[in-house]
């Protein structure tokens, strides 16, 4: 198979600087925090016609359901500025056939799976879990708690911390220990603390922020909306800030708790944002449409921005923006006083580089 | 055959009549195309607002040109995103990713086949004429447009065929009306035994009803609104009946563009049949 890595890089740029980039995904360690979006990236086997999904900290999977679902009817997309509403409707084959096929072609490929699951009701994802735990091979659940896209409002189960909690905790008991359950949670709510904080309670390993959000388009010829199912989720970078303030709000109120960041991530600058917000590991999603390449371009724009900054690793940079005022944007400032080559020049020049993103 | 992402580099740009040929460098791209298959172009830039990427039929490629492999597609513009593409010129870099998707089945035997095509939908059938008759198969076309401007390839389509029937619905080149306004004498004329298509949906649906009445196959590359072009986004799907009698919602760009015409649902397009596999049977969806 003919593979060309899409880097950024120009021949005979400088190395990748060596940031000891390992992390924390809900407990588990893996060896870099890029993990593809639930969703974007099917299963993985298409992206691997244009990297090496093994290089990734973990495939996510699209999200699956006990059954096979057809899904929402066309049109399911529509572009919007720098965005786009899906409303696919978790299309998929059912878990069974999603055991034998994709996640067995993951095993085969020694990629890294995060199986992300959905039900529409606790009963649903206990089965679908249940299931999973007779599966090996596994690095974590991701429990879908927080799809825009289903008829009924009151069955997005994260947008109600009572409902999420009872789906987590019947997922947690029903997944083997030492297998990660992250929860995947919606921006749209009045508190998303109060959301990950009843999660976390619950057993939640790890959050995933953000889901979608709730949108909708109107085609201004038709004078209607442009989606069939009317309403779609929105993401791209439109929504980073979004999901930057939610993983901002939930590292602040529970600064332990590993979260997956996205929402938008185009670059190593944007991966960078969620880092220093709180997250541990970080997903691209929308961005792949646009340039497949991008989970492991992103990863290494990542790499060198941390290097640009003086960490030496990626868990120093988590939470980060956090520290009090007063404390020098220079992580290694203090260790490397007196040293002539230290990076307090590199990290400006990274902070340049910021201010002239378009 | 995998597909390969890119960095591309404009050759050049054209206007053919109401619409833009457009040849990108691309190595990697041309060794692996067949007729049908497509490619998908970034637009914009590499921070444009406009993420979702553009699919075109691969018009033609040259795998060993003095400026080494390329591709060419041709294209309206439609939108910002045909808009941009349209802006580019000579050395101007560009995102390609392909060949993608399922290519025209192409005969065993030499038969006789018409290749239908509305609009710039005739791209892919010229290579595709060539592969036919290198085949021994007999080839005719059937070629039609609103108007003159937008017909693409008549010329082209003369010289490599055997009969060519115009048609435009203001009477502005050819016969005025619609191609399948024309397509039946054509079969019958001919004998074909596959229709090949490319064009609206609206044609393609009526292309597979009239080749079914004189018992000919028909290959149909369909045209659905996609946002990656390599089967991961799940937006371009449509009511497809697989071997087994089953209705599945099938991604166009990895299960097809091309797709036999009796096994698409055309009536069924834009719905989700009540027994597709996985339909919703419940009041509970999402």
């Amino acid at each position: 198979m003919t593979r060309m890595r899409i880097t950024t890089e120009k021949p005979g740029a400088r190395p990748l600087p060596p940031v000891y980039m390992a992390t924390s995904l809900g407990g588990a360690t893996i060896p870099n925090p890029m993990l593809t979006a639930s969703g974007c990236a099917a299963a993985g086997r298409e992206l691997d016609q244009f990297f090496d999904v093994t290089d990734l900290g973990a495939v996510v999977t699209k999200s699956i359901m006990l059954k096979p679902r057809s899904g929402r009817a066309t049109p399911r997309m529509a572009e919007t500025a720098s965005g786009m509403l899906n409303s696919i409707g978790l299309q998929g084959p059912g878990l069974d056939a999603f055991v034998d096929t994709d996640l067995a072609w993951l095993k085969r490929r020694g990629a890294r799976a995060v199986v992300s699951i959905a039900g529409s009701s606790v009963e649903e994802f206990t089965k679908l879990a249940q299931r999973l735990r007779n599966t090996d091979g596994i690095a974590g659940v991701e429990v879908n708690i927080s799809c825009p896209n289903v008829e009924n409002r009151g069955l997005v189960f994260a947008c109600d911390p009572l409902a999420a909690s009872a789906v987590i905790s019947a997922v947690r008991r029903s997944t083997a220990p030492g297998i990660p359950v992250i929860a995947k949670l919606s921006p749209d709510v009045t508190d998303i603390v109060e959301v990950a904080r009843a999660v976390v309670d619950a057993g939640a390993d790890g959050l995933s922020m953000i889901n979608t959000s709730l949108g909708l388009v109107i085609d201004t010829q038709t004078m209607r909306p442009t989606l069939a199912g009317v309403t779609g989720g929105l993401s791209g970078p439109a929504i980073r800030p979004l999901a930057v303030r939610c993983v901002w709000q939930v590292h602040a109120a529970l600064p332990t708790v590993p979260i997956v960041g996205m929402g938008g991530i185009r670059t190593g600058l944007d991966a960078l944002e969620f880092i220093l917000a709180g997250a541990s590991a970080i997903a691209v999603g929308t961005v792949i449409f646009n340039d497949p390449g991008a989970p492991i371009r992103v990863l290494h724009e990542l790499q060198r921005e941390l290097g640009d900054r003086g960490f030496d690793r990626l868990s120093d940079a988590i939470g980060y923006a956090h520290r009090p005022h007063g404390v020098p944007a220079e992580p290694t400032a203090d260790e490397s006083a007196g040293d002539d080559e230290a990076a307090p020049g590199d990290a400006l020049a990274g902070r340049e580089h910021k201010e002239h993103r378009g | 055959m995998a597909a390969v992402q890119v960095r591309g580099e404009v050759l050049s740009i054209r206007r053919v009549g109401d619409y833009h040929a457009l040849t990108v460098v691309a190595p990697g791209i041309a060794e692996g195309t067949r007729p049908g298959h497509f490619v998908a172009l970034a637009v914009g830039g590499p921070a444009s607002a406009t993420l979702l990427r553009r699919a075109f039929s691969i018009y033609r490629v040259q795998e060993r040109g003095i400026y080494g492999s390329t591709v060419e597609i041709v294209f309206a513009v439609t939108g910002k995103g045909t808009a941009w593409l349209a802006e580019r010129r000579a050395h101007d870099p560009l995102d390609i990713v392909g060949p993608l998707g399922r290519p025209f089945a192409l005969p065993k035997e030499p038969v006789t086949a018409t290749l239908v095509g509305g609009g710039y939908g005739s791209a892919p059938l010229f290579t595709l004429a060539e592969q036919l008759r290198a085949r021994g198969c007999r080839v005719d076309f059937v070629l039609g447009a609103s108007s003159e401007p937008r017909l693409f390839g008549a010329l082209e389509a003369k010289r490599m065929s055997t009969q060519v029937a115009i048609t435009t619905e203001d009477g502005t080149l050819g016969e005025r009306g619609r191609v399948t306004d024309v397509l039946p004498a054509m079969i019958k004329r001919s004998g074909a035994e596959v229709v090949y298509a490319c064009g609206p949906m609206g044609m393609l649906r009526a292309v597979h009803t009239i080749a079914e009445a004189y018992g000919a196959h028909s290959q149909c590359a369909v045209e659905e609104s996609m946002a990656c072009g390599i089967g991961v986004c799940m937006t371009c799907v449509l009511p497809v009946i697989g071997d087994d009698g089953q209705t599945r919602m099938l991604r166009s760009c990895v299960e097809g563009p091309v797709f036999r015409g009796d096994r698409v649902r055309w009536d069924d397009i834009g719905t989700i049949p009540a027994d597709a596999v996985g339909a919703p049977v419940e009041q509970e969806q999402r």
